[in-house]
Formats: structure tokens, sequence, C-alpha cells
């Protein structure tokens, strides 16, 4: 079974998964190592990271040096194809003419979704994050406990590759003894932010990323994985052995042709084709999900883009993992537009992203440095957990919940844009400023607040009553509010990191007079976008219980951000991958006692 | 777990390292070779589109059409080798394809170009007009020193005569695309100090005399 058209699809399958990122690339993985007969369902076109991968191409053979263009958001080179902020004949809409009241949505159309260019941060949510309203009162608790997920963290970190390190700290998780990658050494800019970091109380250390530092363990890690299953275990240890370690180059953001980091279609899309159950059906844009007068799940209607016509697949169950937005437009669009699994109302609600602000300084200690090899593991090596729990709890803060910080700072490779701010080399020109670009070059520092969003009734998606994509299918319009929690935790942020960069001599490089509704990043800026589909333990206040499957349509599950409760400052991929496996499992248990 | 030595991978680093080495090569990482691969265009007057072939090499003018004329590419040229000489850091600009990069810059379709497509032409008109004024000549056709009296007046943004200020955003814009052009190439990341874009069996971090140099220690053992 491989990628196919629509017309060679089966006459019906066990299960339909629509999306082919992280959510959808794990259920495809553990059901159909489990024996289940799956068909995938991908707007975008089939991609191959092998052939596609622009490894080692540098700026000069780039259009416009590789700089990013509406066409290519995050430079020329970046992974994502056929997405971006507009994605041509598929427009969204804004309730409010207001800027802070507008949601930037970030769509990528092609196999593996978002998983091809993201950051590979791979974080734990700790115990707290899955019961925040116990704590302080606010938004939702998860109807999950932290020790519910736990070994299925184990397991997707045994399964993509994690590099990082324990650090004991609290709500931060450590993971068994031996199922980290070891970490790659720090950088420079990262050492200097963890001494002067350390005087300040802000603890930089080891980050998570789904990045091989070493070789999987093949022959091992497959019989953790499928115990029992030596069918499986094969099929993963094959696979396994096919991704290569890191050779510390190229930014992982562009992909990775020898899948030395995590993306769907190198680690969850081979083996689950691999075991003959799976068939993908790319360019197939989901419209509805078919249910019968029994409010089941039948299958699903799509447009093939191939060819312009609707197109049908019978499924037993259906699993969807379009992201939020989408996830939220096709269930509202089900039923001719009556709209399924929303009983409660709450389909669209609750959407959150990450709050995210940014100070960039001037080090001057850091000019003139001999020149190194900095490129590393293609992205973060370090960062600073949350630390500010002991504070929050003794009342110390206006802010309910925590950020992380990420940080840059590297000699990274120059690509399409200026390597060094015009200010400061003002004045200069020819050998002078040669000499100048060479001394600030690698001086600058950035550090980013990625830090939790309360869920609020402002923050939301709906079908707009007018506005069709070019299939005619119904468009999203959206509506966003932060809250105090969120304009102070930036705040907060701000300052800290102001602090950091002066205690280090540097100076910052923002207006001071900012307020935080200036520079708080607009909603679906950092792409952590989930909600719109939350789990609860009541099908009043949820759309989905704690197996993500929906109150009212059993055999229906959402497996991408959607049915996250909260949205902890740890990055959300790790958290759908480990929720799917999960789901999954309890699927297989189902469909065993014949429940489906 | 097992110790690394007690399994292997399907390919050895050192044999991936090789293949990619091979590849790099085959795609010619030099100037020459990019300058010899021409992609067909087949989308002028937009631009790349969301879908281009992201392992083909291209030069300026395969996607859309450049817009300079002799004239003002001669200008261009000018003012790069100004601002990015020949020196002991590596070649001038000119060497590296950056006055073509500044004509595919203000001749593309996108936003950011377009804005810059007026204030980058209106410049190089004023360098002409300013070098007539002064010397009867255009500005390609003056001596360094000549180019100098001019360039001083007009490179620093906030410290420019009134009558300068205009053409002072002018350069600092002209200087920082041009920045762009040059250090995204080969020579200009030798010229700046950036290395890396080669495989390594091992990431070690900053050396031992860096380390030193800024007092620290590497922490990650």
């Amino acid at each position: 079974m491989p990628i196919i058209a629509p017309s060679k699809a089966q006459p019906e399958y066990d299960v339909a998964i629509i999306g082919s990122g992280a959510g959808g690339g794990q259920m495809a993985y553990t059901l159909t190592l489990a024996g289940i007969k799956c068909v995938m369902l991908e707007a975008g076109r089939s991609y191959d990271p092998q052939t596609e991968t622009p490894m080692f191409m540098t700026g000069s053979q780039a259009p416009l040096r590789g700089a990013g263009t509406p066409d290519k958001d995050f430079g020329f080179y970046d992974a994502t194809i056929d997405g971006g902020w507009d994605v041509p004949g598929e427009p969204y809409t804004q309730a409010s003419s207001k800027k802070e009241e507008q949601f930037w949505w970030w769509r990528a159309r092609m196999m593996g979704g978002r998983t091809n260019h993201w950051g590979r941060i791979s974080l734990r949510n700790g115990p707290y994050d899955f019961k925040p309203r116990s704590r302080d009162g606010l938004g939702f608790d998860w109807p999950v406990t932290y020790e519910e997920i736990d070994p299925y963290y184990t397991k997707v970190e045994m399964l993509i590759g994690v590099y990082g390190t324990n650090s004991g700290m609290e709500n931060t998780p450590d993971s068994p003894e031996g199922v980290l990658l070891p970490a790659p050494k720090a950088r420079l800019s990262e050492l200097v932010s963890q001494k002067f970091g350390k005087k300040l109380g802000i603890p930089f250390m080891p980050i998570h990323r789904a990045v091989l530092t070493k070789p999987l363990d093949w022959q091992n890690i497959p019989k953790k994985l499928h115990p029992g299953n030596e069918w499986a275990q094969k099929i993963v240890a094959d696979s396994m052995m096919r991704r290569a370690p890191c050779f510390w180059a190229t930014d992982c953001g562009r992909g990775c042709s020898i899948s030395a980091n995590y993306q769907s279609t190198t680690v969850h899309l081979p083996p689950a084709l691999a075991t003959g159950n799976l068939d993908i059906i790319p360019n197939a844009h989901a419209r509805e999900v078919l249910v019968n007068d029994e409010g089941k799940a039948t299958g699903v209607l799509f447009i093939d883009k191939t060819t312009g016509k609707e197109e049908r697949i019978k499924a037993k169950a259906v699993v969807i993992a379009a992201s939020s937005g989408e996830t939220v437009r096709l269930l509202l669009n089900s039923k001719g537009g009556k709209g399924i699994a929303n009983s409660s109302g709450l389909v669209g609600r609750y959407i959150m992203d990450t709050v995210g602000t940014k100070v960039t300084g001037h080090v001057p200690i850091l000019e003139n440095v001999p020149p190194h090899n900095e490129e590393g593991a293609g992205g973060s090596h370090t960062y600073a957990p949350w630390w500010g729990y002991k504070d929050q709890a003794a009342g110390k803060l206006d802010f309910a919940r925590g950020y992380h910080i990420e940080m840059g700072g590297s000699r990274s490779m120059p690509i399409g844009n200026n390597p060094v701010p015009d200010d400061l080399v003002r004045g200069s020109y020819g050998k002078k400023f040669k000499q100048d670009m060479r001394r600030y070059y690698g001086s600058i520092v950035s550090y980013a607040c990625r830090g939790e969003m309360i869920p609020n009734e402002k923050s939301y998606c709906e079908l707009d009553p007018q506005v069709k994509d070019k299939w005619g299918i119904p468009s999203l319009r959206w509506h966003w509010g932060w809250s105090e929690h969120e304009l102070n935790q930036a705040a907060h942020a701000r300052r800290t990191f102001t602090d950091l960069i002066e205690s280090m001599g540097g100076t910052v490089r923002h207006d001071k007079t900012e307020a935080a509704r200036d520079y708080i990043e607009p909603g679906g800026k950092i792409i952590h976008e989930v909600g719109g589909a939350i789990m609860g333990a009541d099908s009043k206040t949820s759309v989905c219980n704690g197996w993500n499957q929906t109150w009212d349509v059993k055999n229906l599950l959402i497996c991408d951000g959607s049915p996250f409760a909260s949205n902890a400052d740890k990055n959300p991929t790790l958290t759908i991958m480990a929720l799917a496996w999960r789901a999954a499992d309890h699927l297989i248990e189902q469909a065993k006692q014949g429940n489906l | 777990m097992t110790s690394p030595s007690d399994f292997t991978p399907l390919f050895s680093r050192r044999q991936v390292i090789q293949m990619f080495a091979a590849v790099s090569a085959s795609l010619g990482i030099t100037p020459e070779a990019n300058a010899a691969t021409v992609g067909v265009a087949d989308t002028f007057a937009k631009g790349y589109g969301t879908d281009p072939t992201l392992t083909k090499l291209y030069k300026p003018g395969d996607v859309w059409p450049l817009t300079l004329n002799a004239e003002q590419l001669r200008t261009v040229t000018a003012l790069c080798d100004l601002i990015l000489p020949a020196d002991d850091l590596g070649p001038a600009a000119s060497a590296v394809g950056v006055p073509q990069f500044m004509d595919e810059w203000i001749s593309a379709p996108y936003p950011l170009q377009q804005e810059d497509n007026p204030v980058l032409l209106e410049g190089i008109a004023w360098l002409n007009t300013e070098a007539s004024k002064r010397f009867s000549k255009s500005f390609a056709e003056l001596d360094a020193p000549q180019q100098a009296t001019i360039a001083d007046d007009i490179c620093h943004i906030t410290m420019a005569k009134p009558e300068f200020r205009e053409a002072a955003q002018f350069f600092e814009r002209f200087r920082s695309r041009a920045a762009a052009g040059y250090y995204s190439t080969q020579e200009g990341w030798k010229a700046i100090g950036f290395v890396g874009n080669i495989t390594s069996a091992t990431f070690d971090g900053p050396p031992a005399e860096v380390l030193k140099l800024l007092d620290v220690e590497q922490t990650v053992k």
C-alpha cells in the first residue's frame, strides 16, 4: 500500500486519518503497526525529504540570496512548500480591523505538514500543566494526568530521538535514564548567557530537540516500543537504522535528507508505509467528515485537488489531525454546514498560541571573536526552563503562568539578510566597513519568551458567513484577544532579558518606552496554535474526552493540538505525539472489544 | 541501552559524510559553477511561487527579468565596490556577483523589493547628478578619492547634513542590501568569519582559546 490517487483507494478502510503531520503521522504509525488498515488524506502534495531538501545550498545559489518573500516566508530554503501566512486560493478573515484582535494563521500544504520545518524543540508538559485550574483557578484542567501521559512521552522520545539532559527542575520532567540522546556542546553565546544568567537566577541549560546526536539503538528500542510484536519491531528497526546521526551542518528548518531530525516524512510515515497497511492520498483537501443517521462517522468527503472533483472514502473510524484551525473548519463544515461533535457549542472556542516576545542586544565582549564553527545541530542547543514557580507561589508576580527562554546568538550562516544591524556600521564603507562587519558579526544575541497563554473567551474561530475557498468551502473567521496575564508575562520577559543583556555590558536594541501591547507577538505568530476542540471530563464543557475521542461522535478522534485544554510554555509537538499514540492504543483496544 | 559500538547504522557516519561531499561537489558550490547553470524560467514577472525547486542553482534573471540599464548597472557596480572593495579580507563585491544580485533585488516582484525599488533607483540617479555637479563625470568614472568625497557626505544617516539626508537614507539601504549579497557568498563567509556548511563527525563547541577569551568553560560534557 503506497501513495495513491483516489481512484486506487480501497472500498473501505478501518481508519481514515486527515493530516500527515505530527498527530496524523503518529496515529498512522501506531495503528498500522498494530495491523489496522488506514488511509491518510493530505491536502498538500507528496514530498520526499531525501531528494528535495536543499542540504548545503548557499544563499548565492538562491533567488534574492535566499531572503524570505511572501512565497517563502522563512527564506527560500525553508522546507515549507505551498504554505505560509497566506495560501493562494484559501483565504481566511479577521472579525476585527484592530491588529491586536487578529490571528496569523500559518498553514503548510505538504506531506508531513509543519513537521518538515519546525524547530524540533521537544519539551514535556509537567504535572502542573495538566491541572492548571486546580492550581490557580484559571483556564481548564485536562481530564488526564502527567502520570498517564508520561509513558507515552518516553515512547515518543525513544522513537523520534531527542537530545537533552534531565534538569530535575520543578514541573520540568526528567526522562527515564538512557532515553535522551547526548546534548550537543554549548556555543559561545550560550555559555556566556549561562554565566551571566546564573547571577540573575536564570538557569540556562541544554534544550531538548528531536535531532540524533548519535545513531538510535535500533536493536533494543523497537523491542521496548512494540513488546511481543516481532513484525513491528523489525519494521521499526529497519526504519531506525536508515536514520543517520547529525553531521553538524545545515539548518534543521530546511528539513533533513539524512533523517537526522524528526519529521513525519522520515520517521512516522516510512515504517507505517512499510507495514503495507497504509494508503496515502495526497492533494486531498478534506471538506466534510461523513456521518450516518446513528451519528457515527463513516468516512470523509474531500476534493481531489488534481481534478477539482469531490471524492469519498469510507472508514470505520475517522481521525482528524489537520491543525486547530483546519480541524475546527472541517467539524463546522460537516453535515452540509450544520457541524458535528458540537453539542457543547465549543468547537472553535479557546484557541491558544504561545506568548512570544523577543529582545535583541549588542554585546561588545562578543566582538572580534576568532572565527570558529558554531553550526551545531542546526538549531538551538540551550534554553532556560521557567524558573519562577516559587515567586509565583509567593504572589510576587503579576501573571499566572510561566515562560521558557529560547535564545539565538550563534555565528550562523549569513543568508539573504545583512548579518549585522545597519546602525552599528553607520559611517563606514570600504575596508573599514569590511572590518566592522567582521567585528560585529557574532556580537548580537537574542532572547525569546515562549510563554503560556490562558484560554479566553475572546480567542476563537468560526465559519465566515460569506468567504469561501476556491472549491467553495466556507473559510474561517478569527477573533483574538490577550488577557493581562499574557501582557504582564511579556513585560516580565522583556525586563528580564534587558537586565541580562545589560549585565553582560550589552545594549538592548529596542525602544524602552514601548508597552507590552506593542511588543507581544500577534496571536498565531509563534505557530503553536492549539485548542478549538478542547478535551475535558464533561461533555457539556468540552468537545473531546481524555482519549481524544469526540463526545458526540464516538468513532471520531482528534489528534492534533485542538484537544489541548491549556497551552503550557512547552512547545506542543511532543505532547501532540504522546496523546496521539495513547489515543491510537485506546482505539486499538476499542476495536478489539468490537466497540467501533 | 547498548553502547554505540554494539550496533551499526545502515551507513556509517564517514560514508554519509563522503556521500555529501560528493553531492556538494556535483552541485558546484563555486560562483563559476553557479553562473554556468541556468534554470529555465517559466514564471516571469511573477515570483517563484510557493513550490520552487530548492535544489536547483539559480542566478539573477532566471525567475524574473533584470531591469537595470547599462548605465545604472555601472553605477551600482561602482558603489558596491566602493562599499565592499577587494582587500586582505576578500575580493570586491563585483567579483562575487553583488551588482547582479542588486539588479535582481531591485527588479523583484515582492513587496519589500518593490518598496526598495524607487529608493535605490533615485539614489543611483542622485549619485550621477552629484558626480556630474562636482566633477563633470558619472559616478563610475570618478577615481576613488572623488567617490569618497561624495560617500563621506552620505554614509552616516544621522550625521549627514540636511541637504544629504535623503541620499544618506539611500546609502544606508544600499549598503545593507549589498552586505546581504556579499556575505551570502562563500567569499563573504571568509571575510566575515563564518565557518560552517561542512560535515563533521563531532561538534566540539568553541575552541579553548575562545573559551579563555570570554572566561567561560564548556558546561556540556
